[in-house]
């Protein structure tokens, strides 16, 4: 039975030092976790998302080396370029106004277009050397170095202002999706290599589908950036669609469906677009999925004048994706996705068989970035 | 161009690899402490082995922490495959990417007959480093 007479002195310390020593230890440990407990935990977090700011900084740094390098290799400039590349980093490009929202599609593509002339521009005057298809590759390159040196400004941004205000909720923020973050900006990294090198990557699986089915057919170019071929298929009349490769380009596939729709005055049967799509964690890279709708990604431009001109005639659209995750879709092809081309190839006439009767019109739009894939 | 890596050393600083190697010494010194008192059946053998514990197990957490701050970033290159067919007689030839390499780019005849050899696939294979998750499928 317990003495209550006794019982403080059951959380007084014995009689040796030592005793004492622990007991003054345990409760100022004690007071300051109490007190102190959240800018510790803060301290461990500050320092955490440090770790990957430097990471960044290592990955924006080499990523700036790289452009300049691969410019100095390709476009022989008389001029260092490195000043110019350093412009081209800041390069900023301000999204039109969106209160009223009519027309914004329109406003979107005309700033996006204005964007894409004056990166060639500079492109071509920090590499005079530089052929058309290398023009694009460096002007993919500098976009993806671009890409790298916002996102280590904005960590840094929150890094700093979270030191600044000590604020727990900026640094918690931040250090939550530090993660996703990372993930991201080493898939840029990795796009970066391959944009410099014209490796075919992850993205361009749509491309490169359509790639195999004009292979060998007359190919003219329409609207921009993009070709296409009339390609006789299971019976059809296949309109092969696709951005012009092997530069690093994405054309404008809604603009080039639309023409050859109105070409045919609406008597498209069905069209196919093939597309990367984003997997989900747990789902088997490169697995090819069917469905409906506009298989295009981007800034919904051209996705939006894809939907005015099939709704204008009534057109079936169909979808083949391919799966993958954003580090495979922007680094250099895994076999797994190329081989997966194949069989999103088999897809795609099996669609125009079940989906079309023989003689009829269809388009095969093959999306994404055709750098490294011919025609 | 394969396995070509580019390397970064991220600083560490000298004063806290000095507290730390500090504190491993008088750590070990006090687990010695811990077992010379124990050997004379002094009750006190435990609280010195407590403190050289705790000592030791801190100051190594700082050590992997630093070695693990010291490591060198590197952005690797993987290597990638590129695939030369013959569309006539179906000889093939793969080597590494070279720049200027892209799918379905033609490179001339045949040394074996007289088709067009063209670039057929170009990949890069990644070694799984571990399984996926199979729990959920």
């Amino acid at each position: 039975m317990i003495q209550l007479e006794t019982l403080p002195a059951q959380f007084l310390p014995g009689q040796d030092s030592l005793s004492w020593v622990f007991q003054i230890i345990f409760m100022l440990l004690f007071v300051v976790m109490m007190f102190y407990g959240q800018r510790i935990q803060m301290y461990i977090m500050i320092r955490e998302i440090e770790g990957s700011l430097l990471r960044l900084k290592f990955i924006r740094d080499e990523g700036r080396k790289i452009a300049i390098k691969t410019i100095k290799e390709i476009g022989k400039p008389e001029v260092d370029p490195t000043e110019r590349v350093n412009q081209f980093l800041e390069h900023i490009t301000i999204q039109p106004q969106s209160m009223d929202p009519a027309g914004i599609v329109w406003k979107l593509e005309h700033i996006l277009d204005v964007r894409e002339t004056r990166f060639k521009d500079e492109v071509k005057l920090m590499a005079p050397a530089a052929d058309e298809t290398n023009v694009n590759n460096l002007e993919n390159t500098l976009e993806a170095a671009a890409a790298l040196n916002i996102i280590y400004k904005v960590i840094r941004h929150f890094y700093i202002l979270g030191k600044k205000t000590l604020s727990l909720y900026i640094i918690m923020q931040i250090q939550m999706i530090l993660p996703l973050i990372m993930r991201e900006a080493e898939a840029y990294a990795s796009a970066l290599k391959a944009f410099s090198y014209g490796q075919p990557i992850g993205d361009g699986a749509g491309a490169l589908v359509a790639a195999k089915l004009m292979h060998g057919h007359r190919k003219k170019k329409i609207e921009k950036d993009c070709v296409v071929a009339k390609v006789p298929l299971e019976g059809r009349t296949a309109y092969v669609i696709k951005a012009e490769g092997p530069g690093g380009n994405v054309g404008k596939p809604g603009e080039a469906i639309k023409r050859v729709i109105e070409e045919n005055d609406g008597k498209i049967s069905t069209i196919i677009m093939i597309d990367a799509a984003l997997k989900l964690e747990g789902e088997k890279l490169a697995d090819v999925a069917e469905g409906v709708g506009a298989a295009i990604g981007g800034p919904g431009t051209e996705q939006y004048k894809i939907e005015e001109s099939i709704l204008k005639y009534k057109i079936p659209i169909n979808a083949v994706i391919i799966k993958e995750d954003i580090g495979d879709a922007v680094s250099p092809m895994r076999k797994e996705i190329f081989d997966a081309t194949e069989v999103a190839v088999e897809r795609v006439k099996r669609v125009i068989k079940e989906r079309t009767k023989e003689g009829d019109t269809v388009i095969i739009a093959g999306i994404g970035n055709s750098i490294g894939v011919g025609q | 161009m394969n396995g070509e890596t580019e390397k970064a050393v991220r600083r560490v600083s000298s004063i806290v690899l000095i507290v730390t190697i500090v504190a491993l010494v008088l750590s070990s010194t006090a687990l010695y402490e811990a077992y010379e008192l124990f050997l004379s059946n002094d009750p006190t053998a435990g609280y010195y082995l407590l403190i050289g514990f705790i000592g030791m197990a801190l100051s190594a957490y700082m050590l992997i922490q630093t070695k693990r701050r010291m490591q060198r970033f590197t952005l690797k290159t993987q290597p990638i495959t590129t695939t030369i067919v013959c569309s006539k007689c179906g000889f093939k030839n793969v080597r590494n990417f070279e720049r200027g390499d892209y799918i379905l780019k033609e490179l001339g005849s045949c040394t074996k007959c007289e088709g067009t050899m063209m670039i057929s696939a170009i990949y890069r294979e990644v070694k799984e480093k571990r399984k996926e998750e199979k729990i959920f499928t």
